[in-house]
């Protein structure tokens, strides 16, 4: 240290990973989608020179990892564009996709911008496919899809979300996943979040089938080994663990929204009181360091009593904040997943809920029809 | 049995490169890196699929003017390939087996690497 530094207060480190959410638009229909549920109110896309701006200034500040997602980001024609400039940068790219609208011409076109890595989503419980099993056309898709992106050199990793409409079948989609030739599977249980918050009852499993989830689980990991690596996160209700939310918020990860808004997490957007800075308007630098929303949940100095006092507090920041205020109207409350929430009880009561079998809610389908007629963030 | 003849390279998985952010060598896969300390670097910046593990304890000796890697170097190599981080080239006549660890002289060893989020 030297006396000629001191005035310069050290900063934090810059994001980690950028993640471009580029579109609202999906020809899916996702009941668990974690996408808002107003989406359709959304402001217009960025342009593609918002979003290389985007991409320079947050390599600049050192981010390395740059996902693209949405909606489905295959929707836009400029990702190739992206994904060039991400790439010539230095960024580890990855698309995110459904798979759907993904040709051959646009593969070989993002293979030779440099794209990185691709995970493929297997879609269930959308209008067309309420179950995978008896949807052959989803399957053949991904089959295609996985065969042409394995011919590019790519691995084929596939993330499955689960939920109690396809938990059951959870055999059959490993077994596909191996036909298909996965070297990865993420096997995601259903986080409660916009979409799939509104659809919480239809889309919660039962204890059982989530014991037998994990029970299948392992079964096939035992089996496939090194060949097919096989990952199952367990959803936050059942394991009762607050999760440290993108590696704490404002630490690593920064997302951005189809219409310019930069969030520290993917759901951020519903939280009230809050303003959302445009990257149009601010450099990320200043949205990063200074911004009002970033520094808002940063570190623990802001967490309520309960976790104050609490050992973990450093391990998890007091869990979700989205998931603290959908379930009690503030932000600023101990995740209720925490048994030492005083809120706990609002999960007992939905795990509960989740055993009566007879009183199951119809699923409601992410559409820009549902959104509008929703007018409502979650 | 022996490594010497064995070509280790990045797995495709990986990507590895200088990152000035970090002042240092990573590794960069789908959502996350690996920070690799001096030593780590040196070895993997190596792993090309074109030379074999004696070139790249060789190399290392020469650049470092040092002697007697090949412990180090393999026991990394071991570790690398536990983690996925390598795969051994076609040409390789055999995958090989690495002895443990056994200390060694030159390479300044602070352990591999370090996760980051
Ligand atoms: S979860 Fe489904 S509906 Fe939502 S963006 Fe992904 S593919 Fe589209
Ligand atoms: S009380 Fe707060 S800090 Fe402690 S485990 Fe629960 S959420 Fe984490």
């Amino acid at each position: 240290m030297t006396t000629t530094t001191s005035l310069l207060v050290p900063r934090r480190p810059g994001p980690l990973w950028l993640l471009a959410e580029v579109t609202y638009r999906c020809p899916l229909h996702c009941a668990f989608c974690y996408n808002p549920v107003d989406f359709a109110q959304a402001g217009p896309e960025l342009a593609t020179e918002d979003w290389l701006k985007v991409i320079r200034e947050a390599r600049e500040m050192g981010a390395a990892q740059f996902g693209i997602s949405g909606g489905e980001p295959l929707l836009r024609d400029d990702i190739e564009i992206l994904v060039d400039e991400a790439r010539k940068l230095g960024f580890y790219t990855n698309l995110i996709t459904s798979g759907v609208g993904l040709t051959e011409g646009r593969l070989a076109a993002l293979k030779e911008a440099g794209l990185d890595h691709i995970q493929l989503s297997f879609q269930d419980a959308t209008r067309e496919a309420n179950d995978l099993i008896t949807n052959t056309r989803t399957f053949e898709l991904k089959r295609k899809v996985a065969a042409m992106t394995k011919a590019a050199g790519y691995p084929t990793v596939i993330n499955c979300v689960l939920h109690r409409t396809n938990i059951d079948h959870l055999d059959r989609i490993i077994e596909m996943a191996v036909e298909i030739g996965a070297e990865y599977l993420e096997l995601a249980n259903t986080q409660y979040h916009g979409w799939a918050f509104l659809n919480r009852e239809a889309l919660m499993p039962t204890a059982a089938q989530l014991a037998e989830a994990e029970a299948v689980t392992e079964r096939w990991k035992a089996k496939l080994g090194k060949k097919m690596r096989i990952l199952f996160v367990t959803p936050d209700y059942q394991s009762k663990k607050p999760k440290k939310c993108m590696n704490g918020w404002g630490e690593v990860f920064l997302s951005v929204t189809p219409d310019g808004l930069a969030l520290p997490c993917h759901t951020a957007r519903m939280l009230p009181g809050l303003e959302f800075p445009d990257v149009r308007e601010h450099t990320l630098d200043w949205i990063w360091h200074e911004s009002p929303l970033f520094n808002r949940f940063r570190g623990t100095a802001w967490l309520p009593e309960t976790c104050q006092s609490c050992e973990d507090k450093e391990k998890d920041h007091g869990g979700c904040r989205c998931q603290a205020f959908m379930l009690t109207g503030n932000a600023d409350a101990t995740d209720p997943v925490c048994p030492k929430s005083p809120d706990h009880a609002l999960i007992d009561a939905a795990l509960a809920k989740a055993e009566q079998a007879a009183t199951v809610k119809p699923l409601v389908f992410r559409d820009p029809k549902n959104s509008r007629a929703l007018d409502r963030a979650f | 049995m022996s490594t010497v003849g064995a070509r280790p390279a990045i797995n495709r998985l990986f990507r590895f490169q200088w990152e000035p952010a970090q002042q240092a060598h990573v590794l960069l896969y789908p959502e996350g890196m690996v920070k690799l300390n001096q030593s780590a670097g040196e070895i993997l910046k190596r792993c090309d699929g074109e030379r074999s593990v004696q070139e790249i304890v060789a190399d290392l000796e020469a650049a470092f003017n040092a002697s007697g890697l090949t412990a180090d170097v393999e026991a990394f190599l071991k570790m690398a390939d536990e983690q996925n981080w390598i795969e051994w080239s076609p040409t390789a006549p055999t995958r090989p087996s690495v002895a443990a660890p056994q200390g060694g002289a030159g390479l300044p060893w602070d352990g591999p690497a370090e996760d980051l989020p």
